[in-house]
C-alpha cells in the first residue's frame, strides 16, 4: 500500500516494447497484477507471453518501457541487484528447466543450498514441498527418469520452496494429457489458495484460466470445490480474483474477467473458447 | 478493459532493401566487435568473481576433478609418444654427426618450453573446451541457465568462474606431468634405439634445463588454460539455434581455442625469450 492508501501492484508493465532483429514482438504493453490476484495471459504462439514472464522475472530487459515488481523498477536495475528481487519470485518454466545433473531433491533444495542453510533445515522443507506436489517417492530420482508432468510438478515444488509472494507460470500444461493438466491446475489452485501467492500464468488454453477462475482449493475437505454460485463474486480463498489478458500482434487485445470474455462475441476471443 | 479493446493496429511491414556490400561488411564487422566485447567482459567477470563472494568451492573441486584428473590419461599418453618420437627424429639427425648424446638436451628443452604446454593445451582444448561448450550450451537451450538466474544465482559465478579457475590450476600440473612422461618416453627410445645410457640421457636433460625454461612452459600453460576455458564458456553461453547450435558451439570452441592457443604461443614465446634475457 502506498502513501495515498491505494494498493500497489505486485507486477506492473508500463508501455513495454521488446523484440528481436526481425521486429518488435511486444509494442506498448501495459498491465498490472495486484497482490494475491491471478492474471491469465492468453495468446497464440509467438505473441510474447514467455517474453512477458521473463521480463517480469528480470531475465530480459525491455527495449522501452518500465517493469516494476514488488515496487522495484527491475527493468532499470543492474543484474546484481535484480538477483535479490528474483528470490521473491518463483518461476515455473514451460519444460520444467530442471537441472538434469541433479536429483529431484537437489533441484528442489537448490535455492536453500544457495543460502547455505543446514541440511537438517533443508531436508524437511524439501520433503514438504515434494509432498505438496505428491512426488515424495521420486526424491532421489534424476529428471531424465521422470515424465513430462512429473517434471512440471517438481518445477512447481522448486518454485514454492522459498514461499515466494509471486509465482510466474510459463504454459504449465502445454503438451500434457488432460488428466495431468488437471493435476497441474489443481496444484496451482492449491498454491494460490493455501499460500496466497500472486500468479501470472501464460497459456494458450482458456480452460486452464476458467478452472482457476471458477474453483478454489478447500483445505478443510482437501480438494477443489466450486468458487461461487453468482457470476462476479468469484474470489479465491485468500481474496484474490482472476483476470484475463489477451495478446494479439504485440498489443493487449483484451483485458477483463471470464464473463466479459464469454459475452464479448469477438471472433478472435472465440478462437480460444473452442 | 484495456485502453484499446478489440483494436489491433496492423503489424509494421518492413520494406527490405537489397543489402549492399558495404552494409554486409559493416554488419559483419559490428558483429565481430560485439563478440570481442562480450568475450572480454566474460573474461573480466570470470577473474573479478574470484575476488568477491559468493564462491562455489564444491563446483571448483568438481571441475578440477573433471578437467585435471579426467584429462590425465590422454595427456600422459600423448606426452610419452611425443617424447619417444622426438628422440627418434633428433637422434637420427645427431647420429650423422656422432652427437647422439645431445638428444637429451634438445628433447628436454623442446618439451618443457614448447611441446609440453602446447600439446597439453590442445588436448585439453579438444576434450574440455568442447565439453564446457556443450554442457553450458545444453543448459542454455533447456532454460537451465535462465532457471538458475530466476533463482537468484549469477551464472558467471556458478558456471564460468569454477571452470576457468579449475583449468588455470590444472593445466600447469598436467603440463608438468606431460613433460616428465615425455622425457620418460624419450629415455626409453634412446636406450633401445640409440643405445644411449639412461643416466646419461637424464643427466644431460636435467642439466640442459634452467629456471627460465620451466617458467616459460608453466606460464604458457596458465595462458592456454585461460584461453580454452573462457572460449568454451563463451561459446556455450552464446548458443543460438537449439541442439544444432550446441553442436556448432562445441566445434567452434575447439577450433577457436586451438587457433588462439597456437597464435598466442608465438607472442608468448617471443615475450618469454625477451624476459628470460633480463629477469631469469
Amino acid at each position: 500500500m502506498n502513501l495515498s492508501g491505494a494498493v500497489e501492484p505486485a507486477i506492473s508493465l508500463e508501455d513495454v516494447h521488446i523484440g528481436f532483429e526481425e521486429g518488435d514482438v511486444l509494442r506498448g504493453v501495459s498491465f498490472e497484477v495486484y497482490p494475491r490476484e491471478t492474471l491469465i495471459l492468453l495468446g497464440e504462439t509467438g505473441t510474447g507471453k514467455t517474453l512477458t514472464l521473463k521480463m517480469a522475472a528480470g531475465l530480459l530487459k525491455p527495449a522501452a518501457g518500465r517493469v516494476r515488481v514488488l515496487g522495484e523498477p527491475i527493468s532499470e536495475m543492474p543484474e546484481k541487484e535484480i538477483l535479490d528481487v528474483r528470490r521473491k519470485i518463483g518461476f515455473v518454466f514451460q519444460e520444467g528447466a530442471l537441472f538434469d545433473s541433479m536429483t529431484v531433491a537437489e533441484n528442489v533444495a537448490y535455492r536453500l543450498q544457495e543460502d547455505h542453510l543446514p541440511d537438517e533445515v533443508i531436508e524437511p522443507r524439501v520433503r514438504e514441498a515434494l509432498r505438496f506436489v505428491e512426488l515424495e517417492d521420486a526424491i532421489d530420482r534424476l529428471p531424465s527418469e521422470l515424465s513430462g508432468g512429473m517434471r512440471r510438478r517438481v518445477s512447481i515444488a522448486r518454485a514454492l520452496i522459498d514461499r515466494p509472494p509471486i509465482v510466474l507460470y510459463d504454459s504449465p500444461t502445454a503438451g500434457l494429457d488432460p488428466v495431468t493438466s488437471q493435476t497441474i491446475i489443481t496444484l496451482i489452485l492449491s498454491l494460490r489458495d493455501l499460500y496466497g501467492v500472486t500468479s501470472l500464468l501464460a497459456t494458450h488454453r482458456l480452460q486452464d484460466g476458467f478452472a482457476l477462475a471458477n474453483f478454489r482449493f478447500n483445505p478443510e475437505v482437501g480438494r477443489v470445490v466450486p468458487l461461487a454460485a453468482n457470476p462476479g463474486e468469484e474470489r479465491s480463498e485468500n481474496g484474490g480474483g482472476t483476470r484475463f489478458l489477451v495478446y494479439r500482434e504485440g498489443k493487449v487485445y483484451f483485458e477483463g474477467d471470464q464473463h466479459q470474455i464469454l459475452k464479448s462475441g469477438d471472433p478472435y476471443l472465440n478462437r480460444f473458447l473452442i | 478493459m484495456a485502453d484499446t479493446p478489440y483494436q489491433v493496429t496492423g503489424r509494421q511491414v518492413r520494406t527490405e532493401e537489397p543489402p549492399s556490400v558495404s552494409r554486409v561488411l559493416g554488419d559483419g564487422l559490428k558483429r565481430s566487435i560485439a563478440h570481442v566485447q562480450d568475450y572480454s567482459l566474460l573474461c573480466l567477470e570470470s577473474v573479478t568473481n574470484i575476488l568477491t563472494g559468493p564462491r562455489y568451492l564444491q563446483d571448483l573441486l568438481a571441475q578440477m576433478d573433471a578437467i585435471g584428473v579426467g584429462s590425465l590419461s590422454i595427456v600422459l599418453l600423448a606426452g610419452f609418444f611425443i617424447g619417444a618420437v622426438m628422440v627418434m627424429h633428433t637422434g637420427s639427425q645427431f647420429s650423422r654427426f656422432g652427437q647422439t648424446a645431445l638428444t637429451g638436451d634438445i628433447v628436454a628443452v623442446a618439451l618443457v618450453r614448447e611441446l609440453g604446454p602446447t600439446i597439453s593445451g590442445l588436448l585439453v582444448a579438444g576434450r574440455c573446451a568442447s565439453g564446457i561448450a556443450s554442457e553450458l550450451g545444453s543448459m542454455l537451450v533447456t532454460e537451465q541457465v535462465d532457471a538458475m538466474r530466476a533463482m537468484g544465482t549469477d551464472p558467471s559465478r556458478k558456471l564460468v568462474t569454477p571452470r576457468v579457475v579449475a583449468t588455470l590450476l590444472m593445466l600447469p600440473l598436467l603440463t608438468a606431468m606431460a613433460d616428465f612422461i615425455g622425457l620418460v618416453g624419450g629415455s626409453v627410445v634412446s636406450v633401445f634405439t640409440l643405445r644411449l645410457d639412461a643416466y646419461q640421457f637424464w643427466s644431460r636433460a636435467i642439466a640442459a634445463l634452467d629456471f627460465a625454461d620451466i617458467m616459460q612452459g608453466m606460464s604458457k600453460a596458465v595462458f592456454f588454460g585461460f584461453i580454452l576455458s573462457t572460449v568454451g564458456c563463451y561459446q556455450g553461453l552464446n548458443v543460438r539455434g537449439g541442439t544444432q547450435g550446441v553442436g556448432r558451439a562445441t566445434t567452434q570452441a575447439v577450433v577457436v581455442s586451438s587457433v588462439l592457443i597456437l597464435a598466442s604461443d608465438v607472442f608468448l614465446t617471443r615475450l618469454a625469450l625477451y624476459l628470460s634475457g633480463k629477469f631469469f
